[in-house]
C-alpha cells in the first residue's frame, strides 16, 4: 500500500487571531509573559520595600554573594538570548541544518540545529552556575532563613554586624532565594522544554520557513526569562 | 497564504550581534559602576537603575520583536507595567504610612 507523508507544503495553513492579528500559539504566550510580568513585580517589590524599608541595615550583597560569578553568569544568559534569537532567524531563513561551510570564509554558517544547541547548553550551564552559587552560600552559612549558626558568615556578621546586615539576615536570605530560585526555575523549565523541541521538532526538521511557531514561542518566553535576570541582577547583587 | 510565524509588520532584521555587544559593554558598565567608580549612592543607584531599564528594553524591542509588532500585541505587555508600577508604590505608601 502506498502511503504519503505529510510534507510542509501540505501543512494546513493556521489561521491567525482575529483581535491580536497573531496565532493563538503566540497570543497565549505575550498573555502568560503580561502574568508572568506581575508575579515577578509582587517578588521584586517586596524584595524593594522591605530591603529600602531597613535602610542601612541591609547587608551588602557584595559581603555575602559572589558577585563576579554572577556577572559571568549573566553574560551566559545574555549569551543564550542571542544564540537564541539566531536560530528564530535561521529557521526563517530556512536553514535547517547544524553547520555549513559558506565558499570564502572561514567560519562555518550555523543553522537551527547549531544555535538551538548552543542556547539549551548556555541555559544549562546558567543553571547549573547556580546550583553551584547556591552550594557555596549554603556551604558558608547563608540560609533562606538567615545566617546559620557556628557558619563563616554568622561569625563575619558578629564582627561586621552592619556589613553584613546581622540584624536582618533571616529577610535577606528569604528574599533572595526565593526571588532567585523562582527565576532559576524559569530558567529550568526553558530548557527542557527546548530539549524537548529539540529532540521532537528541530532534529527531524520538522520545522520550515512557513512554520516556526514552536521556536518564535519559546524564544519570547526565553527572551522574557533574560529580561527578569537582567532587572534581578541590577537590584539583588549591584544594589 | 499569510505566514503565522512571521512577525505581524515587516522589517529589517535588526544586528543582533550589535545588541549583544551593547548589552555586554552595559553589564560591564554595571559592575564597575556598583563596585569600581566612585560615585554618590544615590546617584550609583539612578544610574543602575537607567543602565538595567534600557538593557531590558533593548530585550523586549530587539530580541523580543517588540518594536516591529502591531500596537494590539504591544498593549498586552505594556499594560500590566503601569499596574506594576501601582503595586509597588501602594505597597511602598502602606510602609510609609
Amino acid at each position: 500500500m502506498q502511503t504519503t507523508t505529510m510534507t510542509d507544503a501540505m501543512r494546513p495553513p493556521v489561521p491567525a487571531e482575529p483581535g491580536a492579528g497573531v496565532y493563538s500559539n503566540k497570543l497565549g504566550m505575550w498573555v502568560f509573559l503580561a502574568s508572568d510580568v506581575m508575579f515577578f513585580t509582587a517578588l521584586i517589590g517586596s524584595y524593594i520595600v522591605l530591603r529600602f524599608g531597613m535602610g542601612s541595615s541591609w547587608a551588602r550583597p557584595a559581603a555575602v554573594l559572589n558577585v563576579p560569578l554572577t556577572g559571568l553568569n549573566t553574560f551566559l544568559l545574555i549569551c543564550s538570548s542571542v544564540s537564541m534569537v539566531k536560530a528564530y532567524a535561521a529557521i526563517a531563513d530556512g536553514k535547517k541544518y547544524f553547520l555549513r561551510k559558506v565558499p570564502g570564509k572561514t567560519l562555518q554558517d550555523g543553522g537551527l540545529k547549531f544555535w538551538l544547541l548552543i542556547t539549551i547548553i548556555c541555559g544549562a550551564g546558567f543553571v547549573g552556575v547556580q546550583v553551584f552559587e547556591y552550594i557555596k552560600l549554603v556551604g558558608h552559612g547563608f540560609t533562606p532563613s538567615g545566617y546559620r549558626e557556628g557558619s563563616l558568615l554568622a561569625e563575619h556578621a558578629l564582627a561586621d554586624p552592619v556589613k553584613y546586615g546581622a540584624g536582618v539576615a533571616g529577610m535577606y536570605g528569604s528574599t533572595f532565594f526565593t526571588m532567585t530560585g523562582f527565576h532559576g526555575f524559569h530558567v529550568t523549565c526553558g530548557v527542557i522544554s527546548m530539549l524537548y523541541l529539540y529532540f521532537t521538532k528541530v532534529l527531524p526538521e520538522k520545522y520550515s520557513p512557513q512554520d516556526y511557531r514552536g521556536i518564535e514561542v519559546i524564544g519570547l518566553y526565553w527572551h522574557f526569562v533574560d529580561l527578569v535576570w537582567i532587572i534581578l541582577f541590577t537590584i539583588v547583587y549591584l544594589i | 497564504m499569510t505566514n503565522p510565524s512571521q512577525p505581524t509588520t515587516a522589517h529589517v532584521r535588526p544586528n543582533y550581534m550589535l545588541i549583544w555587544l551593547y548589552l555586554f559593554v552595559m553589564t560591564i558598565a554595571e559592575v564597575l559602576l556598583a563596585f569600581e567608580l566612585p560615585v554618590s549612592q544615590n546617584l550609583k543607584l539612578i544610574l543602575l537603575l537607567i543602565l538595567a531599564i534600557w538593557k531590558a528594553m533593548l530585550v523586549a524591542l530587539f530580541f523580543m520583536h517588540l518594536k516591529f509588532e502591531r500596537w494590539r500585541l504591544r498593549l498586552i505587555f505594556i499594560v500590566p507595567l503601569p499596574l506594576a508600577v501601582i503595586l509597588v508604590t501602594t505597597v511602598i505608601m502602606e510602609k510609609v504610612f
